[in-house]
C-alpha cells in the first residue's frame, strides 16, 4: 500500500490517533500485528519517563521514550484517568516540540537602534539583564506615595508569562519580582 | 455554553461523549455550529455576548415552573444550602427600580499616582449587605490594631464578627434573596430571550425543561464553559449567573454537577494559584494595596479576613506566606516583614500595564513563554512595546514578540523605521517539557509532576534557571546596600540550590523539589519536616508555607504526591485519589458536603458521593487520649468539611472559623456557609447578574435603558491607539468572535513551528455565513478584508452554514468568526487577528472583550 506522508498525517489527525502508527488503521489497513511489532521496535530498549502534555489544561499524561538520552517516541499514558492513552493532534505532536530544526538554541541580543541580532554569550547576557533590572528599579523605586503611604514598589518593570510553565517557575518568578518590589506580574490568565 | 469543548479540549470532551452514550443529554448553546454542536443532542444558536439574558431566562423559567415549586428537593437544597432566606438591607435598589443600575453607583476618579484603572464608574456596596442584628460585645477591631494585638490573631478575627443575619425560612419576605431575585429576573421571559439572544423560543424552552428534568435527587446537570464566558465586559457576571442557576437546581457539590471552567493552558490554573498575577499573592489572598486599608499587617488582616467560615484562618495563611518570603528576618516584632512587601497602586494587569507603557511609564519588561505582540489590540500593543528601554524574551521559538521590532507589519510597510526604535532586546532559548522536572496544575486543580527525559540543546535553559540565576546576580549586586528600600530584597530568602548529593539538571539549575517544598510548607524550626496539610498552619511564624492551598501536596521528603500515577481499579466507584494531587487537600469535588442531605445521607443511591457514617469509631486524640464521639464523613472523595463534624452540629456562639458554622453549612469558604444566590460583596459590578450589551454592540440594550455595565473598564480612553465603535455604528455592522482550533495553540508559537501541525491547519480564515457572503459577493476561498476601529487584516473566506444571521431586537445581525492563532513567524503565517480587538474589559478581573465586538467585512 502506497501512503504519502501527507495522507498519513491527514488520516492520523482524523482518527485522533494517539500513537504514531495509529493513522494507518484509519487508511483501512488491518495492521494490528504489524503495528504492535513496529511500535515494539521503536521503543525496544527505550527508557520510559512519565510526563504531561504542555498544551491545554486537561493534563493528559504522556510517556516519553528515550534511547541513549535521545527522544524516540512520545505517546499518551494508558493508565491516566484523564486521557487513557489518547492524545489530540497537538499532544501527538509533542515530539516535534523537541526534535525540530526550527528551535531557537542561541542567546541573541539587539543593541538599541540596531537592525539585526547578534549571537551573545549566555553569562554575558545574564549579567547585562541583571544590570538593567537594577538600574530600572533604582531609578523608578517608590518608597512612599505623596500622601505618605508606604508602598515599597516600582511600577516601571513588567513581567509577563507563566501559564504555559511549571508551578515551580511561577513561584520563583513571582517571588523574585515581589522580593524586588515589582508588582506588575502577569500571565495569560486574563487574556 | 461559552466553550467549543470538542475543538479546544478534545481529549476531555471524550467524557461528555461517553456520558451521552450512557444516556446523558448533551446541549450546546453557541453562536456557531461547531465540532461540539455536531456531537450534541441539541444546538441552540445565541448572539455573542447575550449569555446573561439566556441564563436569566432559564432562572425565571425555573422559578416559575411547576416542578421546581413542587419537588421538595429544590426547597430543601435552596433553603438550607444557599442564602435564599437571607434578608437584604432595605436601602438596596435593584435594576428594576433604577433602569438597569443597582443602588450605590458613584463616580470613579483615577488616582494621580496610577491613572490606569480604566473604570468608568464604581459601586459602593453598602446597600447590598445582609440585614443584620446588633454586633456582639468585645474589643473593637481598631483598638486591637492600635495596640498591636497578636499573634495569635484570633481576637482580631473575632472582632470582625458582624451581627447575625436576618432570615425568613418561609422565603416569603419581599426583601429575602429569593423574592429579590424572582423580581429581578421577572422580565427575562422566553419572548425576551428570543428578542435579546436571537435564540428560537422553542429551543430555549427545550433547554429549560431538560435542565429541570435532569436536576433533583436522582440526577444532576453540569455546565462547562471556557473563555467565551470570560472575555466580556461582564464575564464574571456570566459565570456568577450560571452559579446562581446551578444553586437553584441543587447542582453544586454533587457528582455530575457544578460548573467546569475549561482553562486554556497546561499551567494556567497553577499560575493563578501560584500567582504570576498582580492582584493576588499565594492561595487567593489579595495583594496588599495602596487603595485599600492595608497600611499595617493588622489592618490588612482586618480588611481581608472573613471571621466565620474557613477564611477565618486567614492570618495563618498570611503569616506563613510572609515567612516563606522573608524567612528568619520575618518576626512578630516587625510584623513578619509586612512593610517590605510591595503594595499595588491599582490595576497593574496586562492591559493596564500596556496603557501605562504606551505613555512611557514602563521601562523594562521580561516576557517568558507568552507572545503579547499578537495580543489584544496588536498595533497598540506593539506601539507600547516600542516605548520600552529594554525587553527580554525567553522562549523556545523566535516569537512575534521577539521579532516585532524588525518584522511587524508596521515596520515592513515602512510606517515605523527599525533604527528609530531604541529598545535593547534579548532573546534566551528555553527548554521543552521533556527536558526538566516540575508540576503543572490542570483545569481540575490537579497537580501532576513531569520528569526530565532528555537534555536540552545549545544554550537552552529552564525558565526557572533564568530567574534563579538572575536572583543570584541581584543578591550580589545589592549585598552591600543599607538603604531601607533594599531591605525587602536583601531579606527575601532564596534557598533553591540542590541539596548536597542532589545533582542539578543543568549547570546552575535549581532544585524543582526544593521550590515545591517551599510552596507546600515546612516547620520553620526544621525545614526537613514538611507540612502535611493546611490544618497545621500557625499565625506565630512557626510554620513556613508559600501557598496554603497547595499545603499537603508534598507532605514528606520522599512523598511527592503530585508524581503519583495509580488509577482506581476498573469498575470501582471512586475519584482516582491516588492519581496526582488536587487542591485543596486532594478533594476532587469542592463543597461536597452538599452531596448529602441535611442529615448527612446521600440525596439518592445514584448520586452518592460523601455521607455521614454515624457508627464510625474515631481513634483517640493522640495528644489528650480522649476518645471522640462516633461518626465521620466517608465516601469516594476527601470530604470538604470537618471530618467528624456531625450533620446536626450547631455553631459555637462567638466563635471564629469553621466553629462558627453548623453541620449543614456546606459552603465552608463563605462567611455564612451558604452558596450565594445574591452576592453582597466580592464582585464590583453588582449583586445579581444583569444583561448589558458588549462595549461595542450593533443594538441598544433591549432590556434596560443602561446600555453597558456602568462600571466596566476602558483603558487609554480617547487615545488614538484605542478607538472604539459607538452603538450601532454603520461602518462596523457585524458581530465578530475570535476563537481557537484543535491543531493550533494560542498565539501559535507552540504549533506554527511544528511541521505536522502547520500542515494540518495551514492558513488563517474567516467564517462567514452564506447570507452575508451573498450580500457582499464573497465566494468560498476569496480574500477578504476585515476591519474594526483599530485596524484591518486580510484572510481567506470560509463561506459556511455554521454561522450566520440572527434576528435581535428587530434587527438582522450577521455574525462572523476568526481563529486568532496566526502571526508573521513560523512555518504557517497569517495576519494578526488581535489587531482588531480593543482594550476594554471586565471590572472584576480586567479580561478583555474578545468574544463580542464589531467589524466590517469586504471582498479584497
Amino acid at each position: 500500500m502506497q501512503v504519502s506522508r501527507r495522507d498519513f498525517l491527514r488520516v492520523s489527525a482524523g482518527a485522533g490517533a494517539g500513537t504514531a502508527l495509529g493513522g494507518l488503521v484509519g487508511l483501512g489497513a488491518t495492521l494490528a500485528p504489524a503495528t504492535a511489532r513496529a511500535q515494539e521496535l521503536r521503543i525496544k530498549d527505550a527508557t520510559t519517563t512519565p510526563s504531561i502534555c504542555p498544551f491545554c489544561s486537561v493534563g493528559c499524561a504522556t510517556l516519553i521514550h528515550t534511547i541513549d538520552g535521545k527522544i524516540v517516541n512520545i505517546e499518551g499514558d494508558p493508565r491516566s484517568p484523564h486521557n487513557e492513552g489518547t492524545l489530540c493532534p497537538k499532544g501527538a505532536a509533542i515530539y516535534q516540540l523537541h526534535l525540530n530544526p526550527n528551535r531557537a538554541t542561541k542567546v541573541l541580543h539587539r543593541k538599541p537602534g540596531a537592525s539585526d541580532w547578534e549571537v551573545v554569550d549566555l553569562e554575558w547576557a545574564m549579567d547585562r539583564v541583571a544590570e538593567l533590572v537594577k538600574k530600572t528599579r533604582d531609578e523608578n523605586f517608590l518608597e512612599r506615595l505623596p500622601n505618605g503611604k508606604l508602598v515599597n514598589m516600582t511600577p516601571a518593570l513588567f513581567a509577563l508569562g507563566g501559564a504555559t510553565l511549571d508551578n515551580e517557575f511561577n513561584h520563583v518568578c513571582q517571588k523574585f519580582w515581589r522580593g524586588l518590589g515589582v508588582v506588575a506580574i502577569e500571565n495569560q490568565a486574563r487574556i | 455554553m461559552g466553550s467549543n469543548m470538542a475543538e479546544c479540549h478534545p481529549v476531555a470532551f471524550r467524557w461528555p461523549v461517553k456520558a451521552k452514550l450512557n444516556g446523558a443529554r448533551l446541549i450546546h448553546i453557541d453562536p456557531r455550529f461547531t465540532r461540539t454542536s455536531a456531537l450534541a443532542d441539541l444546538h441552540v444558536p445565541i448572539r455573542a455576548g447575550s449569555d446573561i439574558a439566556f441564563l436569566g431566562g432559564l432562572i425565571n423559567y425555573i422559578l416559575n415552573s411547576p416542578r421546581w415549586n413542587s419537588d421538595p428537593f429544590f426547597k430543601e437544597y435552596v433553603a438550607n444550602y444557599t442564602n435564599a432566606a437571607t434578608i437584604i438591607n432595605p436601602d438596596f435598589k435593584d435594576t428594576e427600580d433604577q433602569e438597569g443600575v443597582f443602588s450605590g453607583l458613584v463616580q470613579f476618579s483615577e488616582p494621580p499616582f496610577w491613572p490606569y484603572n480604566g473604570l468608568l464608574g464604581r459601586y459602593d456596596n453598602a446597600s447590598w449587605q445582609y440585614q443584620r442584628g446588633p454586633k456582639g460585645a468585645g474589643p473593637a477591631t481598631k483598638d486591637l490594631v492600635a495596640r498591636r494585638a497578636g499573634p495569635p490573631f484570633d481576637d482580631l478575627v473575632r472582632s470582625l464578627r458582624p451581627g447575625p443575619a436576618e432570615k425568613d425560612p418561609t422565603l416569603q419576605n419581599p426583601r429575602c434573596v429569593l423574592q429579590l431575585l424572582k423580581r429581578h429576573y421577572s422580565r427575562y421571559t422566553p419572548e425576551m430571550v428570543e428578542r435579546v439572544c436571537g435564540s428560537p423560543r422553542e429551543k430555549f424552552v427545550q433547554v429549560a425543561e431538560a435542565l429541570l428534568a435532569n436536576s433533583g435527587r436522582e440526577r444532576t446537570s453540569a455546565f462547562a464553559y471556557a473563555v467565551a464566558w470570560t472575555q466580556h465586559t461582564y464575564g464574571v457576571q456570566i459565570i456568577s449567573c450560571c452559579a446562581l442557576l446551578q444553586l437553584l437546581l441543587g447542582n453544586f457539590g454533587r457528582p455530575g454537577g457544578g460548573i467546569m471552567a475549561l482553562r486554556g493552558h497546561a499551567a494556567i490554573q497553577g499560575s493563578t494559584d501560584v500567582p504570576t498575577l498582580y492582584h493576588s499573592i499565594h492561595g487567593y489572598m489579595n495583594a496588599p494595596s495602596a487603595l485599600r486599608p492595608h497600611d499595617t499587617l493588622r489592618d490588612y488582616l482586618a480588611a481581608e479576613a472573613t471571621p466565620t467560615g474557613y477564611w477565618g484562618n486567614f492570618p495563618k495563611f498570611m503569616v506563613s506566606y510572609l515567612k516563606s518570603m522573608y524567612g528568619a528576618a520575618a518576626t512578630p516584632e516587625n510584623d513578619f516583614g509586612y512593610d517590605w512587601h510591595p503594595k499595588i497602586l491599582g490595576d497593574h494587569s496586562h492591559m493596564a500595564m500596556l496603557a501605562a507603557m504606551a505613555e512611557g511609564k514602563v521601562k523594562g519588561m521580561v516576557v517568558v513563554g507568552q507572545n503579547p505582540a499578537t495580543s489584544l489590540n496588536g498595533t497598540a500593543t506593539r506601539r507600547a512595546l516600542r516605548q520600552l528601554d529594554w525587553l527580554v524574551i525567553k522562549d523556545n521559538w523566535l516569537t512575534e514578540t521577539a521579532t516585532f521590532w524588525y518584522q511587524a507589519p508596521e515596520v515592513k510597510s515602512g510606517q515605523v523605521r527599525v533604527e528609530d526604535n531604541k529598545t535593547e532586546v534579548f532573546f534566551f532559548p528555553s527548554t521543552q517539557i521533556a527536558e526538566y522536572d516540575g508540576s503543572f496544575t490542570n483545569t481540575q486543580r490537579m497537580l501532576q509532576w513531569h520528569f526530565k527525559a532528555a537534555d536540552a540543546p545549545g544554550d537552552c535553559r529552564t525558565d526557572s534557571w533564568f530567574y534563579h540565576n538572575l536572583a543570584k546576580r541581584l543578591k550580589k549586586a545589592y549585598a552591600a546596600s543599607t538603604a531601607a528600600r533594599d531591605q525587602g530584597w536583601l531579606h527575601t530568602t532564596w534557598d533553591f540550590d540542590p541539596d548536597p548529593g542532589e545533582k542539578p539538571l543543568y549547570p546552575g539549575e535549581l532544585s524543582a523539589l526544593k521550590v515545591l517544598r517551599e510552596i507546600n510548607g515546612y516547620q520553620t524550626a526544621d525545614p526537613t519536616q514538611h507540612l502535611k496539610g493546611f490544618a497545621e498552619l500557625k499565625d506565630d511564624g512557626s510554620t513556613t508555607c508559600a501557598s496554603w492551598i497547595y499545603c499537603g501536596c508534598y507532605p514528606a521528603h520522599d512523598q511527592n504526591l503530585t508524581a503519583r500515577r495509580e488509577p482506581d481499579p476498573p469498575g470501582v466507584p471512586g475519584a482516582h485519589l491516588k492519581w496526582g494531587w488536587a487542591w485543596p487537600a486532594n478533594r476532587r469535588v469542592m463543597y461536597n458536603r452538599a452531596s448529602a442531605d441535611l442529615h448527612g445521607q446521600p440525596w439518592s443511591e445514584r448520586k452518592r458521593w460523601i455521607w455521614w457514617d454515624p457508627t464510625f469509631v474515631n481513634p483517640p486524640d493522640p495528644k489528650t487520649g480522649v476518645v471522640p464521639p462516633r461518626g465521620k464523613w466517608v465516601g469516594y472523595d476527601v470530604p470538604d468539611f470537618g471530618a467528624t463534624k456531625a450533620p446536626d452540629a450547631k455553631p459555637k456562639p462567638g466563635s471564629i472559623g469553621l466553629d462558627a458554622l453548623s453541620g449543614s453549612d456546606a459552603f465552608i469558604m463563605k462567611g455564612d456557609g451558604r452558596g450565594w444566590l445574591f452576592v453582597p460583596n466580592g464582585l464590583v459590578d453588582g449583586p445579581l447578574p444583569t444583561h448589558y450589551e458588549p462595549h461595542e454592540s450593533p443594538v441598544q440594550n433591549p432590556l434596560y435603558r443602561q446600555q453597558t455595565s456602568p462600571v466596566h473598564k476602558v483603558w487609554s480612553k480617547g487615545k488614538e491607539w484605542n478607538p472604539l465603535a459607538s452603538v450601532g455604528d454603520p461602518k462596523f455592522p457585524y458581530v465578530i468572535s475570535t476563537y481557537r482550533l484543535t491543531e493550533h495553540y494560542l498565539a501559535g508559537a507552540m504549533s506554527r513551528w511544528l511541521p505536522w501541525l502547520a500542515e494540518l491547519q495551514p492558513e488563517l480564515f474567516i467564517e462567514i455565513g452564506k447570507g452575508l457572503a451573498q450580500e457582499k459577493g464573497i465566494r468560498n476561498l476569496d480574500w477578504v478584508v476585515i476591519s474594526s476601529p483599530r485596524g484591518h487584516i486580510r484572510a481567506k473566506a470560509l463561506v459556511t452554514d455554521r454561522i450566520g444571521v440572527m434576528n435581535v431586537a428587530g434587527k438582522r445581525i450577521h455574525h462572523v468568526g476568526m481563529p486568532w492563532h496566526w502571526g508573521w513567524m513560523g512555518l504557517s503565517t497569517g495576519d494578526v487577528v488581535n489587531d482588531l480587538t480593543s482594550w476594554v474589559g471586565d471590572p472584576n478581573v480586567s479580561i478583555h472583550e474578545g468574544k463580542a465586538f464589531v467589524c466590517n467585512v469586504e471582498k479584497a
